[in-house]
């Protein structure tokens, strides 16, 4: 189980690492949304992966470690809405800058309006 | 009501938030600006008593929900934050004082954007919980990346977006090394950490340095500490000028956090991780002053050159972060409240040149004169003069203090040619800034501007904030007597432990 979870974090970063470093708006947010994801399966893990133990401190003196799912809840709540943001944000960006590269790319965008013309 | 004080830093300007974004502030300009600079005063009274409160009882915290610490979140009033949280409190009042004038009905919502902006500096300096410190961080971010785009304009997108992407994968680092750290240390109480963290053994020394040198990552990048500065010269020149000079006590979030988390979790105490990043800060923070001092003589314009001059501030600190030691913390101190003063100055001032230069707006060439050279230019000398560090103004008291704790140490062999120079090459910078804006004219048949007088809400904001400088040295000896106690307490690291774990509340 360990060696799946690990590959599974490691795939999405690496993947989202791939999309953040592609020019255009829309690859850089999937892959904010990709990291984000292997960050919270990671926070999950650093509680340890266990299974069949109570939630909370149950009947059995065994528990699962209930901070780390407190610690994902936060983040997941606070990169939802960061990337509900950043969408936006893009799509701004693709209205005022005439193009979705992430640095506005003046000089293409200028010779797209030409061609436009 | 008193035990309650810790949290009323972060409470007030939620609720001014809040009162702000109802019906009867969101109708009318008027009233929502008299409840905005209201509440901000409110803030900022509260925020002195609660230094001064703090000044003369000892460190406070603040069990959140009476969840004592290290289960429960807490709040850690000590002399450095509550110092810092003052400091926030006036320049958020400073901003929104001269956002008042006219600067709050370019974008929407401004005022409620900067009382939530106060509220997560405010939160991020008191808090005692790493994870706690991410979630105000947060706040602080989703609050300046809504300030950014105020008022903005094509320009300013690409800025914000630039900003933005960044800050979301800073804050995945930060949670990945949250993650590590908790899964080595099981605890993310920034006192319960300091403990734990001299108790590891084998690989999780490892582990622990990984996961703190991922936290480094982040805090170099909100700090703009190089190589991750890039975004803010942009960023800081595209903003509002007022927003630019709220934001000049965000880079200095970066640095508390450091501060706190090297050299409270990873200072003295931390046997195997004794002062592991010291070596990297120090190089780091020597070439972000040199970049900085090469990006001000480069600047094109007044509000580059402030940003510029943010960097160098910047490095300074970082610098002074790197020597781990009493007496250049407290000198950190002294200069963080004085650079974080004037460069907001600094910025609120390019603005009203802007505005008086008609088209040249404030870019470094000849152009139309000024309408009240007298005023701007006496603000402009004393600005540049602080910054420089000339006397009689704090920047001199700050720099020469700087010096001093970094004499007796050897890295004083690099640190004092690199700094002095750099203080000459700012030098330069300002005087050219300051000719070409005041004195070389182009086109003298346009002398006449139909602009307005500056607006006198705006020049009051200014004349105080840059008042500040001469009284931090007037008031030197308190002040200094002060940065030195809360430094002492910074640094006592097994004070500070039991305070946290053992006082609550």
């Amino acid at each position: 189980m360990e060696l799946l979870y690990a590959s599974c974090v490691g795939v999405l970063v690496s993947c989202g690492i791939f999309l953040l470093l592609r020019a255009r708006t829309f690859p850089v947010v999937l892959g904010l949304t990709m990291i984000s994801y292997a960050v919270n399966l990671f926070l999950f893990s650093s509680g340890r992966l266990t299974i069949n133990k109570a939630v909370v401190l149950g009947t059995g003196a065994d528990y699962a470690d209930p901070l780390p799912q407190a610690l994902v809840l936060t983040a997941i709540v606070i990169g939802f809405a960061m990337t509900a943001f950043v969408v936006i944000l893009a799509i701004r960006g693709r209205a005022d800058l005439g193009s979705d590269h992430v640095d506005g790319s003046p000089v293409k965008s200028a010779a797209a309006s030409k061609e436009q013309k | 009501m008193i035990q309650h004080l810790a949290s009323l830093p972060i409470l007030l300007p939620m609720l001014a938030a809040v009162i702000l974004l109802l019906p009867p502030c969101g109708k009318s300009v008027q009233i929502r600006r008299y409840a905005s600079n209201t509440m901000a005063l409110i803030t900022f009274a509260v925020s002195v008593f609660l230094l001064i409160h703090i000044y003369n009882t000892g460190i406070s915290v603040y069990a959140i929900g009476d969840w004592s610490a290290p289960y429960g979140i807490v709040l850690v009033a000590d002399n450095l934050s509550t110092l810092l949280v003052a400091l926030t409190s006036f320049l958020g009042l400073g901003a929104i004082l001269y956002g008042s004038a006219g600067d709050d009905e370019k974008g929407s919502f401004y005022h409620p954007l900067v009382h939530f902006l106060v509220l997560g500096v405010n939160g991020a300096f008191l808090t005692g919980d790493l994870f706690n410190l991410f979630v105000f961080f947060e706040v602080l971010l989703i609050a300046s990346y809504a300030l950014l785009m105020h008022g903005g304009d094509k320009q300013n997108t690409r800025a914000a977006l630039q900003y933005v992407i960044l800050n979301l994968v800073g804050s995945s680092v930060f949670l990945i090394g949250l993650g590590i750290l908790y899964g080595v240390l099981g605890t993310l109480n920034i006192a319960d950490m300091a403990q734990k963290v001299s108790q590891l053994n084998g690989d999780d020394v490892f582990i622990a340095k990984a996961g703190g040198l991922l936290l480094l990552i982040v805090f170099a990048l909100k700090g703009a500490l190089l190589p991750l500065h890039l975004w803010l010269p942009n960023t800081y020149a595209s903003a509002k000028p007022v927003v630019a000079a709220l934001f000049a006590i965000m880079t200095k979030v970066g640095v508390y956090a450091m501060l706190r988390v090297y050299t409270v979790i990873f200072g003295e105490q931390a046997g195997a991780l004794e002062h592991m990043v010291q070596p990297w800060l120090w190089g780091l923070a020597i070439a972000t002053i040199v970049v900085g001092a090469m990006g001000a003589i480069a600047a094109q314009d007044l509000r580059k050159l402030t940003a510029n001059l943010v960097l160098v501030s910047v490095g300074t600190l970082v610098a002074l972060v790197a020597l781990q030691n009493v007496n250049a913390t407290a000198a950190l101190l002294y200069y963080l409240v004085h650079s974080t003063l004037v460069s907001a100055a600094l910025f609120l001032l390019a603005d009203l040149i802007a505005k008086q230069r008609g088209k040249v707006a404030d870019r470094l060439v000849g152009g139309r004169a000024v309408k009240q050279p007298l005023l701007l230019g006496a603000c402009f000398v004393v600005a540049a003069l602080t910054v420089v560090g000339m006397p009689p103004l704090s920047g001199f008291v700050g720099k020469i203090w700087i010096l001093k704790s970094t004499l007796n140490s050897e890295q004083a062999l690099v640190f004092w040619p690199v700094y002095l120079v750099t203080s000459f090459a700012l030098l330069v910078a300002l005087s050219r800034a300051g000719t070409s804006l005041f004195w070389e004219r182009k086109d003298k048949r346009s002398e006449s501007a139909d602009c307005a007088d500056a607006n006198p809400l705006q020049v009051t904001v200014i004349i105080g904030l840059l008042a500040c400088s001469p009284l931090l040295v007037i008031f030197g000896g308190p002040i200094s007597e002060y940065m030195v106690g809360a430094a002492t307490q910074l640094h006592d690291i097994s004070g500070g432990i039991n305070a946290v774990l053992k006082g609550g509340m």
